[in-house]
This record gives C-alpha cells, structure tokens and sequence, in this order.
C-alpha cells in the first residue's frame, strides 16, 4: 500500500513525460531502431518465412473490435487468412443475408469484439469453440471452430451494460464471464437521474452457462455489484478453479469527465467471486430474478464475492499459469500487483478486511500481496510462456516486460511500436502455454507502412520469446481493432473443409436436379434450388409484384473449396453457399422487372455464365403461376409445379 | 504310291496320338496344389480394385482417383473431397457421360465369371484330368483378353460419346489404357491394380500346373 502511495506522483510525471517523449521523438527513435535491428534481419527473416505451399504453426485469432469480426492469421507468417465475421452482416461470406444468420444478428448491425477466448478443458484449449463479447450491445457470440462460423448469438444479457469483462473461460468451459463496464440502472429499462450514480447504479458480473456437449450459451448467475466499471476477468485454474477475478475502476463511484473524476483514489479493486458458491446459491434459491436472470445480492447472500484493493485503474487481470497467482496491472501506476491465492483464501477464513462496499467485503490489501513488480510505465496486460516467465505490456511505455514468476524480478524489455494494448503468447491464458512466439497488440502504427491516409490500421508484432532475449521479428497490421488474441498450435484444430452430404439435415437441402421446383401457394413463392458448376436451378423464376419469395439454395458440391454465391441484382441480397451447404433466403419481390441473380463467389471456368433471372411481373400485369425455367442443355428435366 | 504321304500321315496320328495322351493325363499332386493355391488368389479379387486411373493437375496436385473393381466404381474420398462427384462434375463441360456404376454391365458379369473360374479350375482338381485343366487356362486367357477390349472400348466411348451441346469442345480422346496421358489441364494415369495382379497370377499358376505335369508326362515316357 505504501508503494503505491509513494509512486503516486512519480509515476504521474513519469507518464506524462514518456507520453510526450514519445510523440516528440517517435520518427527519430523508430529509424534508430530500425537500424539496431537490422543485424538481426536475416534471422528474423528466416524465422518467420513460409515458403509458398508451406503451412503456419499457429493459427492467431485476433479480435477485430468495433469491425465486429474475428480475424484469423497464421503464426509465424502473420498471413491474414480469413475473416470470421460475427457481430456485423459480411458479404463475403455471405453472414447477415440468410434467414438464418439474419435472425441471429437481429436488430444489430454492428458489435463491438473485444475477448475472443478459446474452449477449454482442464485449463488447456480444447479447439472446439471460440467465445467472443459484444462490447456495445452487451452480447456474447460461440464461433464453432470445425468450421469456423458464428453458431450463436446470446444477448443483449440481462441487466449487463458494456459487456467488455468476457468473455474468458473457466478451465472446463463451464461458463464464460460476463461484467457491465458501464454501470446502470438495473434492469437496463429502470431510469435513474445520475446524481443518483453511487447509489442507484449497479455493476454486474455475470457466468453465462456454456452446454458441454452443444456449446449453447444460457444465463447463468449474475451478481449485482457497487456501481464500478468492471473491466477484465480472468478464471481460476488448478488450485483456484472456481474463481472468477475482474478488475475494476471507479472506486471513487464518480460521474462526469471520468479521466478526472475516477482518478482520484489510491486504488481501486478487483473483485474475486467464488463461481461455484455462486452456482449453489443459484441452487439454493438465494436470488432474484431480474429482466429474466437470475441475480444474486451480495448483502443478502454474503460469501460469494470479496474486493481486493489494487493499484488505481487497473486493466488486465491474469491468472499464472499453476493458478498460484493472479496478476492485475494499474495503468496509472508503474507496478504490476501478484496476488496470492492461498493467501486470499487465508484472509477470507480470518476475515482480515479494511472495510466493505455496499456490503461486500474488501480485503486487506497487504494480507494477500505476493509481490509488486516493478514492469514499467502504463501496464496492462501479461501473458505466459512455458519457461516460467511472464510478458507485461505497457502502453505509455510503448514495450514489453517479461519478468520471472517466483523471483518478480524484470529480466528483459523491447520496445514495440506503438502504445502496445494486450498482447497474445502462444496459449498463453492456459495452464501450458507453449512459448516461442508473443504478438504485440499495438494501438498505433504510424510510419511503419506505407501511407493509407489518415485512418490508420493497428499494428501486430510478433516477438521472439524462445531466447533469454525478446526479439522483435515481424510487423504485421491488422483491422481495427485486435483488443485481444488466442493464438493455438495448428494440430490442436480439426476443420472440416465440406459439409458431408450426409450431414445436411435441412428439409429444404435438394441434391437431385430433378427437385429444383418454384412452388407458389398464395402469395408465397418457394424456390428449391442447386447450385453446382456451372450452373443454377432453376435458372428462371418468374413471380408476381408483392410475392413473399423464399429461396432454398444447396451447393451440391462435396469439393474443398468450390464455394458458390447467389446475387440477386438491386434486390441488396448475396448468399454464400459452401460445398454441401443450404441456405435460406427471403424477401419481398417488391421491385417490378426483371432482375439476374448470379454465382458472385468465383468457381470455374463458366462462372460468368452461372446466372439466372427473376421476373417480377408488375402488378395488374395478370397474375401468373410461379414457374420455373427450362432444363439446361446438360442436365435432367426440370418439374415446374403450380 | 507317295511314301513320303504315309511318313506325314504316320506322323500326324503319332502326334494327336501323342496329344490324345497328353489331354488324358493325370494332373500331379503338384499341379492340384498348383491350382489350389491360384483358387485362393482369385478369390480376392472380389475385393480387391482392379484398375486405378488418377488424374493429376495444378489444382489437384495430389491427383484425384477412381478405382475400378470387379463390381463397383470407386472414388478417392476424403472430408474435403468426393473424387467420383468431382470427376463427373468436371466432365459435364466437355460433355462426358457421368461415370454411373449402373451404367456398366461389367460389374454384373464379372463377379460372375471370376466365380465360374474358381468352379472350374477345383473341377480340374477334381477330375485331375489335363483336359480339365488347359479348358480352364484356355477360357481364362480368352476372358482375360476379352476383358481388356471391352475396358479399352468403355475408356474409348466414354472419350467419343461426347455431348454434342456441351459447354467445351475437345478432339475426342481415349484415356490410356495403360500409362499416362495429358488430357487437357489432367495429367492421367491408368495402371492395373492388385486385383489384376492376382488375376495374372491365377493364370500364371495354372500355367505352372500344365507344365508341372506334362513335365511328368515326359519323364514317364522316358522312363517307359
């Protein structure tokens, strides 16, 4: 605690002198830099290099922020290889164009992805699938990593408001974490003017279950919590599984200009929640349901939840490897704390506390400090490699801090560029982190590429971390906005590359040409149609003004990667099939005349050719039946039924 | 008189007389086993692919694959690949027929054939009698000529029979029927299988049988 106190102003100065350093200088110091490096090219270049044809050794997945997509690299390359949209409509893949994933994004048309976390079981990556928070809209998303797609969409949760402490895992994914950034009335309908802030406002932390067989996210237990802005979690493992830990800033309960107003305490606190006490008070009954959740009231339910003090506005809070220990950075301080779980668990038995908020107890802050270690200037957030060593980024510091666990003592530090936010070591959240490579996840990227104007991308370095020495090996830049990675060795993921024939249970799904039918029934028009090189069928669809048209679209290719997508001009429509797959789209064929609907994801030589119309006859034309087109000059005959 | 006439004609009938013998012959035990073991290898031919043709390309650099067996068509699989599927849905644009297993007659009459082989070549066992035995190898050699024509003349159809309305027009080609071939972007290759392995080996056997015994025959004659 005196540490903390006596820092206070040094620290202060220190980061404001490093901020303005830092701009003054950044053109001068990178060529420095630069040159410093440059003896070290030929390895950085060889240890990074994949030959054309060769494969990574790491897949990456970054989060793409306020993009609301994932974005998956290859490590050591850093080659972007494909987009995983999940919060936001991608035309690419055809996400938020079909009924299916159109219903599941909603109203919403973007997300905010912060915390992409990997599936686990006994605190190492399982693979099986990707959990990721919305930020904005308080949702949290399961992308399923066999075929790397967005399955399910939870959300907006109850009472959550700023869902940015998610959405990390419990070592046998029984749930994800879940915490309200933005404290609010609760229920999120409840109104409260904001002079009444530190009492009426609330914080929640929150489990959302995870199903182990089916992934399916469900409310699990919320806890109301003193109105905090509740800001990174982390789950227990080994010896502390079944804690959740969040940080949090705001102790000061203040509203208005924040930057100010918040900053003005010593510390703020942590607060460490016992899950599986929570699941048994769950159990018991001892909640409330609120907006449909189930909440628990600490006041009344006491044994759930403690506060731990720390250093002021902290950000990353992270569980050690052995979960002896967690690690919670304060930006504003230049130390990062090591709390002890045995001495956290001590303190609790002989309730050695300073003091409670709204009836939580918080604990004394020198019961349960292990160290204080002296990383640097703006910390942030630490990962772990499989030597013992942690990696700390610092934001105003513009580097990285590895320093070794159970001495706490600094060994090595680079610079990166610039203002590095998290940073992602090769499974390095999990019980066996596997070393050998960290990214930087760098907010700013000036004068490191070529000049795209004033909107510029994010950086991702790759280090070096196999040596005593980190070495900076590549610069790669990334869509906004990577606030946090899961890097996974290669073998651990099993994709699939087609959808099995046999698999598809869609009762729409046709394989047959001879089933490609336009059926109308009312004003309803549905349409069975296969996709195939080169080839729609039905090539022609002819309806009246005002149909509600339903299009049942199967690519009955079982080749890896004869994708095919289906256009439909002025009408704003684009699906994406792959092999084996059946889609769903609807829409009102509202627009009289004639449009082409067209193969837009590239598939072979005749791709230009795979077209086909819709006719919308206009109305008081003369209503016709909905008929389908002639048999193509290769293909089976075509049944048009009325 | 043209004695040289009787000296031809004493001849020939020495020699059917010789050939009458030879027919008549006991089989060895040797050549039972002979044709025993030939038996045992035919059999798997049910199971075994007899032809394997692979097309290899830019975008296929493992090549994709059809194998032939003596009652169905096989292609490679994988999760990611359905080689048959792909075959034919590249050979709709030069306008190919779909390879369908129901369009070949062969699967039906194949099995069949092998097993009427296995049949007689243990009746040649049974009877013990040359005759018995060279029918075997006789039909079996006749059969095994006739098959390769009839594979050579549906690799021939196949490249021929090319849908006049399809989207790409090729010169009409045969796929070797032994070897590799450049058609189009496709590097072909056929070669036998272990199936047809163990269909020369069956021949060869039965072979070694006939030669086992006639040798006997010799040697009794030498010994008379």
């Amino acid at each position: 605690m005196t540490t903390i106190r006596k820092n206070r102003w040094i620290t202060a100065a220190l980061a404001l002198f490093v901020a303005v350093a830092i701009l003054g200088t950044a053109c001068r110091g990178r060529r420095k830099r630069a040159a410093v490096q440059r003896g070290d090219v030929s390895e950085a270049a060889v240890s990074t290099y994949v030959a054309p044809g060769d494969l990574d050794e790491f897949y990456l997945f970054s989060s793409g922020g306020h993009s609301g997509n994932i974005y998956v690299a290859g490590v050591p390359s850093m080659r972007h290889i494909a987009t995983i949209p999940v919060f936001t409509p991608y035309p690419g893949t055809g996400y938020g164009f079909d009924k299916e994933t159109r219903e599941m994004l909603g109203r919403y048309t973007w997300g905010d992805v912060h915390h992409p976390s990997i599936s686990q079981t006994n605190g190492d990556y399982d693979g099986r699938w990707m959990f990721v928070n919305d930020n904005a809209n308080n949702r949290v998303a399961r992308v399923d990593l066999r075929d790397f797609k967005t399955k399910q969409i939870l959300g907006p949760l109850p009472n959550v408001s700023g869902n940015h402490g998610s959405s990390f895992v419990t070592p046998n994914t029984e749930y994800i974490l879940s915490a309200s950034r933005f404290s609010a009335p609760v229920p999120r309908s409840a109104y409260a003017p904001i002079e009444q802030y530190a009492t009426e406002y609330k914080g929640i932390v929150a489990g959302v279950k995870v199903d182990p067989q089916s992934g399916n996210m469900s409310m699990g237990w919320e806890i109301v919590m003193p109105p905090f802005n509740y800001d990174l979690g982390s789950a227990g493992k080994g010896p502390s599984n079944g804690w959740a830990f969040w940080t949090s800033y705001n102790a000061e309960r203040a509203t208005g200009k924040l930057e100010v107003t918040s900053t003005q305490k010593d510390r703020d606190y942590v607060a460490a929640v016992n899950w599986k006490a929570a699941e048994k008070a769950i159990a018991d009954g001892k909640y409330k349901t609120i907006d449909g959740a189930k909440v628990i009231d600490p006041k009344v339910t006491p044994g759930v939840v403690w506060l731990m003090p720390c250093a002021k506005s902290p950000h990353g809070a992270d569980v050690t490897p052995d979960g002896k220990y967690i690690v919670c950075s304060g930006k504003l301080q230049s130390i990062t704390t090591v709390y002890s779980f045995d001495k956290i668990q001590n303190a609790i038995q002989k309730q050695d506390y300073a003091g409670n908020e709204d009836g939580i107890p918080v604990i004394r802050y020198d019961a349960i400090k292990e160290a204080e270690v002296n990383v640097g200037l703006g910390p942030l957030h630490t990962q772990y490699d499989d030597q013992g060593y942690a990696y700390t980024s610092l934001f105003v510091e513009s580097a990285v801090a590895k320093w070794k666990l159970g001495t706490w003592e600094v060994v090595d530090k680079i610079p990166v560029s610039y203002n590095i936010g998290h940073l992602c070591a090769a499974e390095g959240d999990t019980m066996h982190p596997k070393g050998k490579y960290l990214i930087a996840l760098n907010k700013l990227s000036h004068g490191r590429h070529i000049s795209v104007g004033p909107s510029q991308p994010e950086a991702s370095q790759l280090i070096g971390i196999s040596g005593e020495k980190m070495k900076l090996l590549y610069d790669a830049f990334t869509e906004p906005e990577p606030h946090y990675a899961q890097m996974i060795k290669v073998e651990t993921l099993k994709p699939i590359e087609v959808y099995p024939k046999e698999a598809n249970k869609n009762p729409n799904a046709i394989w047959d040409i001879k089933d490609a039918k336009v059926n109308r029934s009312g004003n309803n028009v549905t349409v069975k149609m296969i996709a195939v090189r080169s080839s729609f069928e039905p090539n022609r669809i002819e309806v009246n003004q005002g149909d509600h048209v339903t299009v049942h679209l199967t690519n009955i290719e079982q080749t890896t990667d004869e994708l095919h997508g289906w256009g439909l001009v002025d009408y704003d429509i684009n699906i994406v099939v792959d092999p084996g797959e059946t889609k769903t789209v609807e829409f009102v064929a509202d627009k009289p005349g004639v449009y082409a609907y067209y193969c837009t994801n590239f598939c072979s030589a005749l791709h230009q050719e795979m077209q086909g119309y819709l006719l919308v006859k206009p109305r008081g034309a003369g209503a016709t039946p909905a008929t389908a087109g002639a048999p193509g000059p290769n293909r089976g005959k075509l049944t048009a039924s009325k | 008189m043209n004695p040289s006439a009787d000296t031809v004609r004493a001849s020939a009938t020495r020699r059917l007389q010789w050939l009458d013998r030879f027919f008549d012959r006991d089989l060895t035990l040797a050549s039972r086993i002979l044709i025993i073991a030939g038996v045992v290898l035919l059999l798997p031919v049910y199971l075994a692919p007899m032809y394997s043709m692979t097309l290899i390309s830019n975008q296929f650099p493992d090549g994709l694959e059809l194998h032939i067996y003596a009652s169905r068509l096989e292609g490679g699989k994988t999760p990611a690949r359905d080689d048959l599927r792909e075959i034919n849905t590249l050979n709709h644009y030069i306008g190919m027929r779909p390879l369908l297993e129901s369009d070949f007659s062969e699967f039906k009459w194949l099995p069949l054939a092998i097993g009427a082989f296995a049949v007689l070549a243990l009746r040649a066992v049974v009877i013990g009698k040359m005759s018995k035995l060279v029918d075997v190898v006789v039909l079996f050699v006749y059969f095994g000529l006739f098959s390769l024509w009839s594979f050579y003349d549906r690799l021939y159809q196949y490249g021929h029979n090319l849908d006049p309305t399809a989207p790409v027009k090729v010169q009409p080609f045969t796929p070797p029927l032994f070897g590799t071939q450049q058609i189009a972007n496709f590097t072909v290759t056929t070669v036998p299988e272990i199936g047809s392995y163990l269909m020369v080996a069956f021949s060869m056997l039965l072979i070694a049988a006939v030669w086992h015994s006639a040798r006997q025959a010799a040697r009794d004659v030498t010994a008379t």
